[in-house]
């Protein structure tokens, strides 16, 4: 390359840049945990899980397990030398093993280690220990009608005179809506492996959102210090939430055993296990009281977020707290409150999944705005718009910030346009008059995110970038990758900020020995905190390579330009390896740590009142649907989006983003269904029984575009706005679209209030539902 | 007396395998990935449900070699004598490129975390050799049995589509290898009888139908598998041991297929990939039914013998064989009985077999002219999943316009796949009229008590299956509306 001449410009931030791990992927090259190559002698665990419920546990035989053969020991309580406690909200009520009594069915108990996983998996069934069964807690109505004991303290929005604005409201409502939960299905399970190593040392691999907790909860077990414990994780296959605290105990036994017989642990549980003894989505019941006008604006709305919270906190204070953040979707109430309960159950402890709460909390919003459009005899639309949070009034939230960056209108009427909805609407009425056994519905609904953890000490990220002589760069930060492109948009940020290519940068795993007290990979917040993080590295590093230039070339260091592949020095170029190496002999630092901390936010939970989110992200959905009245199956025809990632920083990843997130909010609402026995033992634990959604149920018509016009208003990384869990809750449309062709049945009379997911089964009973109406 | 080999012997990639001391019940997955550290192949589900562990089996059809997607999961590695198993490492392009499918998946962004992504590869890669330019239908139906919970399939669609644009079947080191792997595993079937191990670890390959007869009237407490993709499952959920086992998926002579005017007769080792264009030339009605079995790699796997002889109560082919009036061909050693499909089905886990028979053939009668048949299956996801109740509906009506015959069948109503006899006592003699047909629904309460469980409650099963009557009756008068689901 000629020296004086600067190549031409390769920015990559903002462009569709391919996964970085995109050829491992598609060669089966990418490694997994289970994939890596265990040192030698490593043993297996394996989790003896309870099969009882609630129970007390009056004795426990474990001669044959330990008699059988490859067995090396049993784990239990006994054995743990720090605490036997898990507990991500540290109310210290989530044991690794079970003690005195289980509180679910699949609750750990005791763990096997064995020679080889397989050994370890059949001593598990060779158990023998005796309960006594006691009362036990299913759901949402029978924790309330058991005197609603919580497992962590509720949270209440309050805004307005309620009582008054109800009373006065010229129509009111009542009802409730039953919201379903939801497995993660990642499709590489929980694990974890553990490398024991000099002192107190240990190592481990797992696949985890949040090493810095695992390291942290590894240490509290081993009753040891945090820097004794080193957490690495390349990436996840899946996370979507069930990875932010449920690797914690995997990890933790895989460490008390690495520990105690000095070797190597790995712990994987099959399918079943995992989905039984891992927290899920939490399910909702949402009743509801609302007050409202002739013309269909919401004038009170007084609701209770009763959840499932399951038999301890985990994360479900927070979750509980953000449906009640979203309680009002893209509406404005002039008075409101709602309150959650997070209710003790015995099932499996329920976690952080993809918009956290917040969609369990949209759904009860759409669910009245529902309600008033069928009341009315309008378009659920037109009540809709009519409710929107105004841009300079009408704007302030149940929890008091001022929604300052209100595009939801521009989104609304642009997507209602593209989609052809109304002459859409206007056809499916038509076409459902005359059609006796099909049915056809469309819904658009709209979404506003609230971006930023709630907890706001959250809200901070660290990066670590070396630069070494050769102009190659070593990157290392605290977020984690699970599929969603996180490493590849930092590298992206990285790339541009030196100018290089992305070929020079090495993306590293995540570890708790480079970036330490991370926060999770989770609340959509990876970019935006470690991207900027890393940008912080990267700016202080070329300060000191500018400041170097300057002396080296004796020039102004207004006349040092960072351009594409170097830097120019007055008339001179000099490409970026050559500066690095010249910084090297001059003894000028070439790594630094990089941190960000959200500006803006505070939130203060005793009143209900702050700024929690820096910003809002948006988005709108067209869902048209098909339903068979004879069966209650149905297909989803043609779905339209769009959506605001602000300016993109990378729109081929964001589209993927947009696209999955919707389809698993599909699944969540339509074929994916929790049930639970007489026993309280989960029945659909595998993917024979639990269904995601499929290729073919892809809707055959499926537009999704970026609002390209969009540029986040706050000055977040290149202006992009958080992509992983807002077009989740755009699936939302899809229930509504069923619930229109259910109530066609009745003449679009009667709201047709379906449970969610809506399985053809519950098509069929709404059906049915609004035939007896009908007949009046 | 046959000749007996002790070793099973088949090709991996490149590679030619002979083992000689191995468990019945070892999985291909465990196998790949524990003892040949080949870790392309994932565990997602150990169901056959996620073909995260999709690989490409080849086997020899005639004197063709046909690659199979299959789930290494819940396939048995002793059931891969005589085959040539593909992993995704041996997935390569020219020059230690990418292959065209791996580029398209990785141009496409059809990957994000990965997990699923060398099973989805592996269906694409199956798909593309025998169909370059697949349809968006087509893509579907190879993708039914792979499972991805990141980017919503449309990237992956959208890769599926552009293959072909990156590179021809023609030129792929697989297909080039044919002509030299099919001469290699030909030399494998050598005409012995493969026996490997002792007691419950003793393994048995047949050397012929007439040898698996024998050895099966002298040994009626082996275990046979041909598809495993049911008995997959005992050992990887329930951990249950199964040998000894004897292994029938590889027989020709049970992959017969006989067709003449009035029937068609499938031997019990035709999977259901190879019963499909028989299926739909002769009972057209079952064609939507059969392609919403399980997912590929299943019905690649999985055969029209096991799901009678397995008597589940929610098989999908039984109802529709029962109303077709099918006859089972059993066999034990030299001697053969037949008996109706419907009198096979004793009670739960119980059918008409005796210790050292099996299933050796099913006969489906042609529907007779002026009949009218369909077949309703209905499942919470449309695809690949198990029926919460799964009908099949006949009738004959004279020129009178009256029922003079009715034959109805469910699975998932009952603890076997069974007639509604009162549903269809009511209708004969009957106008066939919607009248009529309200008038018969209570009877369906008569024959079916379903229960409530994950899939269904029982008051759905009912109502459903009441409803389904209803359905086939607008179907007779040309008013049945079906939801059609149409991609471009």
């Amino acid at each position: 390359m000629n020296k004086h001449e600067a190549p031409i410009n390769l920015a990559v931030l903002h462009t569709g840049t391919r996964h970085d791990s995109g050829p491992k992927h598609v060669t089966g090259t990418a490694e997994y945990i289970d994939d890596m190559i265990e040192p030698v002698g490593t043993m297996h665990a394996y989790l003896g899980l309870s099969t009882r419920a609630h129970a007390e546990i009056v004795s426990m035989d474990f001669s044959a397990v330990r008699a059988a053969p490859g067995v090396i020991g049993v784990l239990t309580a006994e054995d743990i030398p720090g605490e036997n406690d898990v507990s991500p909200s540290h109310k210290h009520d989530e044991p690794i093993f079970a003690v005195g009594k289980v509180q679910f069915w699949g609750q750990p108990v005791f763990a096997v280690i064995a020679e080889t996983r397989d050994a370890a998996r059949r001593a598990a069934q060779l158990a023998k220990i005796d309960y006594a069964d006691l009362d036990w807690i299913a759901d949402v109505r029978a924790a309330q009608a058991a005197g609603g004991r919580l497992v962590t303290e509720p949270l209440k929005l309050e805004r307005g005179q309620v009582e008054a604005g109800l009373a006065a409201a010229p129509r009111r409502l009542q009802g409730a809506i039953a919201i379903g939960g939801q497995d993660h299905f990642y499709l590489e399970g929980q694990i974890a492996m553990a490398v024991p190593g000099e002192d107190e040392d240990v190592v481990i691999h797992s696949s985890t959102q949040h090493p810095s907790e695992v390291q942290l909860m590894v240490a509290a077990v081993l009753g040891i210090r945090h820097n004794a414990v080193t957490v690495n994780v390349r990436r996840m296959g899946g996370g979507f939430g069930g990875k932010e605290t449920q690797g914690n105990l995997f990890a933790a036994v895989a460490a008390l055993a690495a520990k105690k017989w000095n070797r190597a642990c790995k712990i994987r549980p099959d399918r079943d296990d995992d989905m039984q003894s891992t927290g899920k989505r939490h399910d909702f019941v949402v009743d509801y009281d609302v007050g409202y006008d002739e013309s269909g604006k919401i004038l009170a709305v007084d609701a209770v977020y009763g959840t499932r919270a399951g038999f301890s906190s985990d994360l479900s204070g927070p979750v509980s707290d953000r449906a009640l953040f979203h309680a009002d979707n893209a509406y404005f109430y002039p008075a409101v409150r709602v309150r959650s309960e997070p209710l003790y159950t015995n099932t499996v402890s329920n976690t952080a999944f993809r918009g956290f709460g917040g969609p369990q909390g949209m759904m009860g919003a759409e669910r009245w705005i529902e309600d008033i459009a069928y009341a009315l005899g309008k378009d659920p639309l037109d009540i809709r718009k009519a409710n929107f949070y105004g841009t300079d009034k009408d704007n302030v939230t149940p929890y008091h910030q001022v929604v300052e960056d209100n595009i939801v209108h521009r989104v609304v009427d642009e997507l209602e346009a593209s989609s052809d909805y109304q002459a859409r609407r206007k056809a499916i009425i038509d076409f459902n008059k005359t059609s006796t056994v099909v049915k056809k519905g469309i819904a658009l609904t709209p979404v506003k995110f609230g971006i930023s953890f709630t907890a706001t000490w959250y809200n901070q990220a660290g990066a670590l970038v070396h630069v070494y002589k050769d102009g190659s760069i070593h990157l290392s930060h605290g977020g984690t990758e699970m599929g969603q492109g996180l490493y590849i948009k930092v590298a992206q940020v990285v790339a541009d900020a030196f100018g290089v290519n992305l070929d020079n940068i090495k993306i590293m795993p995540t570890s708790t020995g480079k970036v330490p007290n991370t926060s999770a990979t989770a609340a959509s917040s990876g970019s935006d905190l470690n991207g900027m993080a890393a940008w912080d590295a990267c700016e202080q590093i070329k300060a000191r390579l500018l400041a170097h230039a300057a002396k080296l070339y004796q020039a102004e260091e207004s006349d040092c330009h960072w351009v594409q592949g170097g830097m120019t020095i007055g008339r001179e170029f000099v490409p970026f390896a050559e500066l690095c190496a010249s910084a090297y002999l001059n003894r000028v630092q070439l790594s630094a740590a990089g941190f960000y901390k959200t500006p803006k936010i505070h939130w203060d939970r005793a009143t209900g009142k702050g700024h929690p989110f820096y910003y809002f992200a948006y988005g709108a959905s067209v869902s048209e649907v098909s339903v068979d009245t004879l069966t209650g199956e149905y297909n989803v025809d043609r779905v339209d989006i769009l959506h605001d990632v602000g300016k993109s920083l990378n729109p081929a990843i964001d589209i993927g983003q947009i696209e999955g997130g919707f389809i698993q909010g599909m699944g969540w609402l339509t074929s994916e269904e929790l049930v639970w026995d007489d026993k309280g033992q989960l029945r659909t634990h595998a993917p024979s029984t639990y269904k995601i959604p499929l290729a073919s149920d892809v809707p055959p018509v499926f537009n999704v575009k970026l609002a390209e016009w969009s540029v986040n208003r706050e000055p977040t990384i290149g202006r992009s706005k958080a992509v992983g869990e807002p077009p989740f809750m755009l699936a939302i449309s899809v229930v509504e679209a069923l619930g229109m062709a259910v109530a066609s049945v009745a003449d679009y009379r009667v709201a047709p209030r379906l449970d969610t997911p809506v399985t053809p089964e519950r098509v069929l009973m709404g059906v049915e539902r609004m035939k007896r109406e009908a007949r009046g | 007396m046959v000749e007996v080999a002790n070793a099973i012997r088949f090709l991996l990639n490149g590679e030619e395998i002979s083992l000689t001391d191995v468990a019945p019940d070892l999985t291909l997955l465990d196998w790949l990935r524990l003892e040949r550290r080949l870790r392309g192949s994932k565990e997602g589900c150990a169901e056959g449900d996620c073909g995260a562990c999709t690989v490409l089996v080849g086997r020899l059809a005639g004197d063709e070699i046909i690659y199979d997607s299959v789930t290494a999961c819940i396939r048995f590695v002793a059931s891969l004598h005589g085959t040539h198993v593909v992993t995704i490492e041996h997935l390569r392009g020219e020059n230690g490129a990418l292959h065209p499918v791996q580029q398209a998946m990785v141009d496409h962004h059809g990957s994000q975390c990965g997990f699923c992504t060398p099973g989805f590869v592996m269906s694409l890669y199956g798909l593309w050799m025998r169909d370059p330019d697949p349809s968006r239908n087509a893509i579907e139906k190879a993708l039914q049995g792979n499972l991805c919970r990141c980017t919503g399939y449309a990237p992956i669609i959208r890769a599926g589509q552009a293959i072909s644009s990156y590179g021809q079947p023609q030129g792929d080191p697989l297909w080039a290898e044919r002509i030299a792997v099919k001469d290699r595993i030909r030399a494998i079937h050598d005409g012995r009888r493969v026996e490997v191990g002792t007691g419950e670890n003793r393994i048995i390959i047949p050397a012929s139908l007439d040898d698996f007869a024998a050895f099966y009237a002298e040994n009626p407490e082996a275990r046979i598998v041909a598809g495993s993709t049911d008995v997959g499952l005992w050992v990887t959920k329930f951990m249950r041991r199964i040998g000894p086992v004897i292994f029938i998926g590889h027989l020709p002579e049970l992959k017969r297929i006989a067709e003449n005017d009035s029937e068609v007769r499938f031997y019990a080792g035709v999977t259901y990939s190879e019963a499909l264009p028989v299926i739909q030339a002769n009972f057209p009605q079952l064609g939507e039914l059969w392609n919403r079995f399980a997912g590929e790699q299943v019905r690649n796997m999985g055969t029209i013998g096991g799901n009678i002889a397995n008597g589940s109560p929610i098989g999908d082919t039984p109802p529709p064989f029962i109303a077709l009036g099918a006859k089972l061909h059993l066999r034990r050693g030299e001697h053969r009985r037949e008996i109706k499909l419907e009198d096979y089905f004793l009670a739960y886990g119980k059918q008409d077999r005796q210790p050292g028979e099996f299933v050796e053939s099913i006969t489906i009668p042609l529907l007779p002219a002026g009949e009218t048949f369909a077949t309703y299956k209905i499942s919470k996801r449309r695809e690949e999943d198990i029926s919460a109740l799964c009908g099949a509906f006949r009738v004959f009506v004279n020129d009178a316009g009256i029922v003079g015959m009715a034959r109805i069948a469910f699975g998932g109503m009952a603890a076997t796949p069974k007639r509604a006899r009162a549903v269809e006592a009511a209708l004969v003699g009957k106008p066939w009229t919607m009248d009529s047909v309200e008038t018969v629904l209570p009877a369906f309460a008569e024959d079916y008590q379903p229960i409530s469980d994950m899939r269904a409650s029982a008051e759905y099963r009912l109502l459903a299956a009441q409803n389904l009557l209803k359905r086939f009756f607008l179907e007779t008068q040309g008013q049945g509306e079906r939801l059609k689901r149409e991609v471009a």
